[in-house]
Order: structure tokens, then sequence, then C-alpha cells
């Protein structure tokens, strides 16, 4: 950490440099981001070791968040306080956020044409793939116990017969997560 | 009062935003398309595929799509902002407890319990939009072989869905 601290002028931009780099390449969000911020900062940047890393990316996941934007906010708020977390987050930010900006501003002029609704049209058969690669790879970890397939598929029934909030799902799982044995 | 509406829109939806990347997806259909009717279904399909076909996170460009369709570039500061404030606000209270949380057997006890929520809201928005976006066969057949190359590893997500996206240009014309 001594190193840090000397070099503390700079970190604040080295912060932004880095996070918006990593906003500015990865796509896909969440989980996709990891590989990429971890060389960044600690191979690249050797801002932190791995067991920082890991150590920082375990907590990011434990509260609820963009995981690109908790990861970016603790190392910020590790390396250089307050100001550091807002240096991070601002830069995985902006990245996506003027891309999104011009994207958008295209689809809303272009959106009418025939050629753009057909590109979406055939898009959505993959998003749904997507969707179901991503619900399988966190299936994957959570039904080795038949009592997760349960609760899912009662939690879909509620949410999808009985029109629930998501928050009582969440609420409800938050619960029996520190209600059950193992 | 958009402005209001967006704050509060996007703020829930941090707070609720479990699992990271696409789990944010059955948040924002509730509130942007259910509650508040923003967009309609198939303008919610816009918003996911743009949001994936741009970089960075999947929350993050949603919610600047929703601000911005709703209250131009101010309003995609607010709903990309107020999204971001849950987090600010738990990683400040983390670094004041780090204690509490870092191998917290409860902490993990509740992220382990989450996950059947996580995966019921995602085959929700999973299954709505293939109820919308899925209707003739050739989608199916694009969902199938989207699904077996993008598990196997076989390509890149995002090759895929742009891929699948050309194929739609020359099949639907």
């Amino acid at each position: 950490m001594d190193v840090l601290i000397k070099r503390k002028k700079g970190i604040l931009w080295i912060l932004f440099v880095s996070f918006f780099r990593i906003g500015a390449f990865t796509w896909g969000g969440g989980y996709a981001m990891v590989p990429l911020i971890q060389r960044e900062l600690v191979q690249k940047k050797e801002l932190m070791n791995d067991d920082d890393f890991i150590n920082i990316l375990s907590i990011a996941q434990s509260f609820p968040g963009a995981i690109a934007i908790n990861t970016a906010g603790l190392v910020g708020n590790r390396l250089a306080g307050f100001r550091g977390l807002l240096v991070a987050i601002l830069g995985s930010v902006i990245p996506s956020f003027t891309i999104m900006i011009l994207a958008a501003t295209l689809l809303f002029h272009y959106g009418d044409l025939v050629l753009v609704q057909r590109f979406f049209r055939g898009a959505t058969p993959a998003i749904v793939a997507l969707i179901a690669t991503g619900i399988f790879s966190i299936a994957k970890k959570a039904f080795k116990q038949r009592f997760d397939l349960i609760i899912s598929s009662g939690f879909f029934i509620f949410l999808f017969l009985f029109d629930f909030h998501p928050f009582w799902i969440i609420l409800i799982g938050a619960l029996t997560g520190l209600v059950r044995k193992s | 009062m958009i402005y209001l509406h967006l704050f509060l829109a996007f703020i829930r939806i941090g707070f609720l935003a479990f699992g990271g990347g696409i789990a944010v997806l059955p948040l924002v259909q509730k509130e942007i398309v259910d509650t508040y009717q923003w967009l309609s279904t198939a303008q919610f399909l816009d918003l996911v595929t743009l949001s994936e076909l741009t970089p960075g996170p999947i929350a993050i460009n949603s919610a600047t799509f929703v601000g911005y369709k709703l209250g131009g570039v101010f309003g995609a500061v607010i709903s990309t902002g107020s999204f971001c404030l849950p987090s600010i606000g738990f990683i400040l209270l983390i670094s004041k407890f780090l204690s509490l949380f870092e191998g917290n057997e409860k902490v993990q006890k509740i992220m382990k319990g989450l996950r059947p929520s996580v995966i019921a809201l995602m085959s929700l928005a999973g299954f709505t939009i293939a109820q919308n976006g899925i209707m003739d066969w050739f989608a199916v057949g694009l969902c199938v072989i989207s699904f077996v190359l993008v598990w196997k590893k076989m390509i890149d997500p995002i090759m895929m869905l742009i891929l699948a996206g050309i194929a739609g240009i020359f099949y639907y014309r």
C-alpha cells in the first residue's frame, strides 16, 4: 500500500482511465467484466494483488447493483477514499452512457427502417437464448439440491400467475437462505 | 415530474438488482413496462437488444436508454445516477463495517438463498420476451442454435446476437 500512497496524486486519474477502458471495451456486463478488471488493475497497473482482488470481488457480489459498478466503487474507495469511489464509478459509467445516448438517438431516427426492424426481429431469439444461458449457469450452482428447484418453480408461478412484485420474491429468497441449514 | 419518477423507479431497481448482468432485466421490465408503462413490450425488446449490443453493464445501458427516451440527456443522467446510488450507499456502509460483510456466514447464506429468486425472475423475463419475440419456426431454430453455440462457448454472445440479426435481415423480407 505504501507505493499507492506515494503516487496518490495520480491515483484518481489512473482509476478513471482504468475503469473507463473497462467500461468501453466489455460487453454484456456482470461476470463478463471480471477478467478484464483483473487484468487492468492487478496485472497492468499493479494497484492490488490477486488476493485483494478476489476479496473485493466477493464483497461486490454481496450487495445489489451492477457487478462492474460495485467492483469499481469498492476498488476506488479502498485506494483513494470517497473521491476514488466517485471517479472509478464515473469512469466505468461514462463510456456506456455516451455510447447508449448515440445508439438510442440512431434507433429513434432510423428505428422505422425495415432493415433495422428485421435485424431486431432476428436478434430477439438470440436474446432469449442469452437469457437462457444466464439462467442455466446460475441453476447449475443452485440446483444441487432439489429444494432450490422447487422454490424456483414456486417463485415463477407466483410471478407469472399472481403478478407478485420482484421485491417479495427477493425478500422471501433472502429469508429462506437465512433460515436454511446448509 | 418525470425526473422524480425516473429517480424512484431506478433507485428501486438499484436496490433489488442482485445477480449482475441480465438478472436486472426482469426488474427493469416490472418497473418500466408494467408499473409505469413507459415502454411497450416491443420497445422493451429493442432496449434489451440495444443494451446487449453496446458496451458496458446492461443495467447502466438500460437505465440510460429509458432516461434518455423519457427525459433527454438530463433524464438519462437521473436514471443512471439513481441506479448507482444504492451501490454507493452499500459501499460506504461496508467500508465502515467491513468485518460484518467479509466472509460473513449470514451474508453468504442470503446470497445463496437469492439464487432461486434470481432464476425465477430471469425465467419470467425470458418467457415474456420469448412470447413476444419468437413467433415462427425460424425464430425457434435461431434461438436453439444460439443457445447451443453460446452455452458450448463456441461463439461470443455479442457476435451471436449480430449474426442472428443479420439472419433476420435476410429471412424476414
